[in-house]
């Protein structure tokens, strides 16, 4: 119990409540008892730390009692620095903003790309293949050299070279475009059966890319009537149009609708067609329902699938007419009865493929 | 990009001697003054009003025991000192979070007040062991001691509040819970 007793008297010590005497007397104790001194200081520390964190708690209490008078969700948005808001935009929504940026850009590369803008090429393809022209020319100089060289005659390899005609008349116009037979040596018509018969081209108009051949071969002996005729007035907008042609060694049947009645920049002269058509289709007849030539299949555009041109047919009549006279023996004269009309499609086509013919040029 | 906000702020020599004299006023019209500054600097400074609110009161506190012991000197502004104690105590909370990214958005002018911020830190550190001592030492100790020690009760008025037959139960028993506090104190790390 020594301990407890002498926890009491340095309290009383400490708290002033000794009278002189005892004061003296626990003074001269704490001197002379070094354990006695450290008691009272430790005690006062532990005391004095005590008292502190009561005050502490006391002054937190004032404290939050004061924080909660604050309206500190007002002064949040007073004190919140607001950026404009565009960087705010870009803060919230950057990474969806990259997305759609790299998408956007993507989407015009891959449309100029696929357009063909990319490239400086014309956008304007002859349907036959020009290429082929030109190996024809090569060849033509390589055959040349060889003569030259060896004197002996050669025979040109038959040129693969196709595209499509059609007859105009019963004795042996035929239609074709003016890029297929262009520098050509000669030119031959196959027809359905597969004959083959040679022609001489009689009229040629690169402008409008129209030519007309007359079947000169003396086996040939007449077509018969011809079962359409030839719309002279335009054709309106989305009419329904087939072609049949060779871009192969087959015919080949194809249908769209007229989607322009202007051609390639504004050209009046063609009509704008998304009627499915392959090279070799040059020269080809474009058809509407009833059975009337409407057009003379010329090209198409390069990159944009689906968008061909068509010589308007009024301009083919032009050229019928343009004809040199001397180059005939009689004035062509068109079908002016369409037996065409009230057949089907299937059937139309069927009746069609006699006048329709592969074009060879060699 | 600093916007300084328009507080109308009391005096500082008003606030140190209201503090002194134990004006209640004077620590309410203190806290009220800067409060939006601090709100400023944390939630500008990737904190919440929360981080704020702790942050100020801490130095406040840090502030309050600078005045009363007598050496806040009035050269430097009190919103200065403040300001640049919260800096400091929210960029240590910061890099203890792993948040700091090297760069603080200041809104104002600062001092270097390490010293008083660390001589805090300490003193928080004795307070919360005695927190803890205290909550251990489980009723009725925990009332005696704050009754006797912080609240400065008599030994007869704490007698009487707890039904003790005589005087020396109660110094028994307070000399008892004394020990224990001690003990549980000493024995925290």
């Amino acid at each position: 119990m020594r301990d407890e007793q002498l926890l009491e008297a340095v309290e009383r010590y400490l708290a002033g409540e000794m009278n002189p005497d005892e004061r003296r007397a626990f003074e001269q104790l704490r001197t002379e008892n070094a354990e006695v001194d450290t008691r009272v200081i430790e005690h006062q520390q532990f005391v004095g730390l005590l008292k502190q964190y009561g005050e502490r708690v006391e002054l937190e209490k004032r404290l939050n009692a004061i924080h909660d008078e604050i309206d500190v969700h007002a002064l949040v948005e007073e004190v919140t620095e607001r950026p404009s808001w565009i960087i705010q935009l870009w803060r919230n929504h950057h990474s969806k903003i990259s997305v759609a940026a790299s998408i956007a850009i993507f989407a015009i590369l891959a449309t100029l790309f696929v357009t063909g803008k990319m490239d400086n090429k014309s956008t304007y393809t002859e349907l036959s293949l020009t290429l082929q022209n030109q190996r024809r020319d090569i060849s033509r100089l390589d055959h040349k050299l060889d003569n030259a060289l060896k004197h002996e005659p050669r025979v040109l390899p038959p040129n693969k070279s196709s595209a499509t005609g059609f007859a105009l008349t019963s004795n042996g116009l035929i239609a074709t475009a003016y890029h297929v037979i262009y520098r050509a040596d000669s030119v031959y018509v196959q027809n359905v059966a597969g004959r083959v018969f040679k022609t001489k081209v009689i009229y040629t108009d690169a402008k409008r890319d129209v030519a007309i051949l007359k079947i000169s071969d003396t086996t040939f002996t007449g077509l018969g009537t011809i079962p359409y005729t030839f719309k002279r007035t335009e054709s309106d907008l989305a009419e329904s149009v087939y072609t049949y042609g060779y871009p192969q060694d087959s015919p080949m049947y194809n249908d769209g609708r007229v989607t322009s009645l202007n051609g390639m920049n504004g050209d009046t002269i063609d009509y704008q067609v998304s009627v499915p058509i392959n090279a070799g289709s040059s020269g080809a007849p474009l058809l509407d329902s009833r059975g009337n030539i409407v057009g003379l299949v010329k090209a198409k555009e390069t990159g944009l699938e689906g968008t061909h041109f068509a010589l308007k047919s009024d301009y083919l009549l032009e050229a019928i007419d343009n004809i040199p006279t001397d180059s005939l023996t009689r004035k062509p004269v068109l079908s002016t009865k369409n037996t065409l009309t009230n057949l089907s499609r299937v059937q139309q086509v069927k009746k069609l493929q006699n006048y329709v013919f592969m074009v060879k040029v060699y | 990009m600093n916007k300084e906000l328009k507080t109308s702020a009391p005096t500082d020599s008003e606030i140190v001697f209201g503090i002194l004299n134990n004006s209640e006023s004077a620590i309410k019209r203190l806290y009220v003054a800067y409060f939006p500054m601090v709100l400023q600097l944390i939630i500008n400074n990737s904190g919440t009003p929360d981080d704020a609110k702790d942050i100020y009161q801490e130095a406040i506190i840090v502030l309050y025991n600078k005045i009363k012991k007598g050496d806040f000197e009035l050269n430097s502004k009190l919103k200065t000192f403040l300001y640049s104690v919260c800096r400091r105590l929210w960029l240590k909370r910061l890099s203890q979070m792993n948040r700091y990214g090297g760069d603080l958005h200041d809104f104002q002018d600062h001092l270097p007040v390490e010293d008083d911020v660390e001589e805090q830190g300490e003193r928080d550190i004795q307070f919360g062991k005695m927190q803890g001592a205290l909550g251990m030492l489980g009723e009725p100790c925990k009332t005696i001691i704050e009754d006797f020690y912080i609240h400065n009760r008599s030994m007869q008025e704490i007698c009487e509040s707890f039904g003790y037959t005589n005087a020396d139960n109660a110094k028994t028993q307070k000399y008892k819970c004394l020990q224990r506090l001690k003990k549980l104190f000493f024995q925290q790390k």
